[in-house]
């Protein structure tokens, strides 16, 4: 039996690029669909509140788990088969959208009701009013906790081995299985999650410290 | 002539509570109206039904022939007649003087860059502050803010202005600063109307004074009713309010 050589390293750092990928890909989608999820979260209407708070309280009170298993074997069954990495990206968006809508509207309505207000007075219309008032506004408060859940986004996609996609967790189980030292391979994989992941947290710590000084520099 | 501002019984209840009582004044062009009272009188609450920050539950209200009370109202077209100042400057914090001048200008009016940063030059000019145009809000002082947000509203060259208690954050150097602001604006013949608890300034400035008490217009007169109240309220107003 061989032990653990370059080349099961080389494919651990491919596997950790896979890992980036879908993070990028679930953390974009799910940027643009939270986006919405915040919108509707916020929206004058009150059935477009109500029905995107049930989206939210589903989604965030179901294991990730189970929407992997019912995106990828669940739509199976109906005949929509998804690549492992489509059907963990989906997933993984659907995820992201219910979390990071409700952090977005709690940033948004944090910022003074008498913000909006001075806008529209000023002839501005929603929309204006929120782009250019409101959202540069709630971008500083939103930061430091979307950078949280980004390494939270990151952590997660390991999830998606149990699809059979090929990333870190998965790329770690094959090895494992032919050389049957755990403790190395997975020791080396979460080396590589922590690679991933410290870099972030400090940089959501660190904005948090900016934040909470909440001074801007003299110009 | 047609008023530039009109109230006509106008009632408006937060729920269980009528905040205004069947309120009726009127503003004619180029006229400076302050309305008086105790906190709770509805007079903030009056000011605000004016632009449509608040809506009524009956009335009518007009501002230079459009009806505010109109469902079908043109929201952003009232808006662009009516100025509005308040107690909180409500600045946009990250965005610069100049920035938070031409922010309406630019995107309202579609006004180019270049000629926007000249309005905002023009407006601060107004209001005495032509060396702070590049300054963010929270290097002025409240009073500079507070100018600033006056520049704000005047570079959409609104009809009319409304001042809701506009100085009751500033001590009382800073107040003198934004008050003189304000009489030059209502001597260039800006039809005002402002919520205040300066007596001095309505009586000096005013062309009329309205006091409003428990929702209702009260006493309504000249500056010097302020010297001679006839009414028992408005005479305990003062007592205690000076």
């Amino acid at each position: 039996m061989g032990g653990f050589t370059l080349v099961h390293f080389v494919y651990l750092l491919q596997a950790t690029l896979w890992t980036v990928v879908l993070t990028v890909l679930a953390f974009g989608l799910g940027s643009l669909a939270g986006f919405v999820v915040m919108l509707a979260r916020t929206a004058r209407t009150r059935w477009i509140r109500a029905v995107s708070m049930i989206y939210v309280d589903i989604i965030q009170g179901t294991p990730l788990l189970i929407v992997l298993f019912l995106i990828y074997f669940g739509l199976a069954v109906v005949g929509i088969e998804l690549p492992a990495l489509l059907a963990a990206a989906i997933s993984l968006m659907i995820y992201c959208s219910a979390f990071l809508g409700e952090i977005w509207r709690g940033c948004v309505q944090s910022v003074p009701r008498t913000q909006s207000e001075a806008a529209e007075c000023l002839g501005l219309t929603r929309w204006q009013t929120l782009v250019d008032v409101i959202l540069p506004q709630a971008m500083r408060i939103a930061t430091p906790p979307t950078v949280g859940f980004l390494v939270q986004v990151l952590k997660n996609t390991s999830l998606a081995s149990v699809a059979g996609f090929v990333e870190l967790t998965r790329a770690s189980q094959v090895i494992n299985n032919s050389l049957f030292q755990p403790f190395l391979v997975f020791g080396i994989a979460g080396a590589l999650y922590f690679a991933l992941c410290y870099p972030l947290s400090r940089l959501s710590r660190a904005l948090e410290r900016k934040l909470n000084v909440g001074r801007r520099q003299p110009a | 002539m047609s008023a530039a501002v009109s109230l006509r019984d106008v009632h408006k209840r937060f729920g269980e509570v009528e905040v205004l009582k069947g309120v009726s004044f009127d503003v004619a062009p180029g006229e400076v109206v302050a309305v008086i009272g105790r906190s709770g009188s509805g007079k903030s609450t009056a000011l605000r039904c004016v632009n449509r920050l608040e809506t009524i539950q009956s009335g009518e209200i007009e501002v230079h022939g459009r009806r505010v009370d109109d469902p079908q109202l043109d929201l952003r077209a009232l808006r662009r007649d009516v100025g509005m100042v308040f107690q909180s400057y409500n600045l946009f914090p990250h965005l610069t003087v100049a920035e938070n001048i031409t922010l309406a200008p630019r995107r309202v009016r579609k006004t180019p860059q270049a000629e926007a940063r000249h309005i905002a030059v023009e407006a601060l000019a107004r209001v005495g502050l032509s060396d702070k145009i590049d300054a963010y809000p929270e290097q002025l002082s409240g009073g500079q803010q507070q100018r600033v947000a006056i520049a704000r509203s005047l570079a959409m060259e609104p009809k009319v202005m409304l001042f809701d208690e506009v100085t009751s954050a500033l001590d009382p150097h800073l107040t003198g600063e934004v008050l003189k602001v304000m009489e030059a604006l209502a001597k260039g013949g800006m039809t005002m109307l402002v919520v205040t608890h300066e007596m001095a300034f309505a009586r000096r400035v005013a062309d009329r004074v309205i006091f409003m008490h428990t929702g209702k217009v009260w006493e309504t007169g000249a500056g010097e009713m302020l010297a001679n109240p006839q009414t028992p309220e408005l005479r305990e107003f003062l007592a205690n309010g000076l």
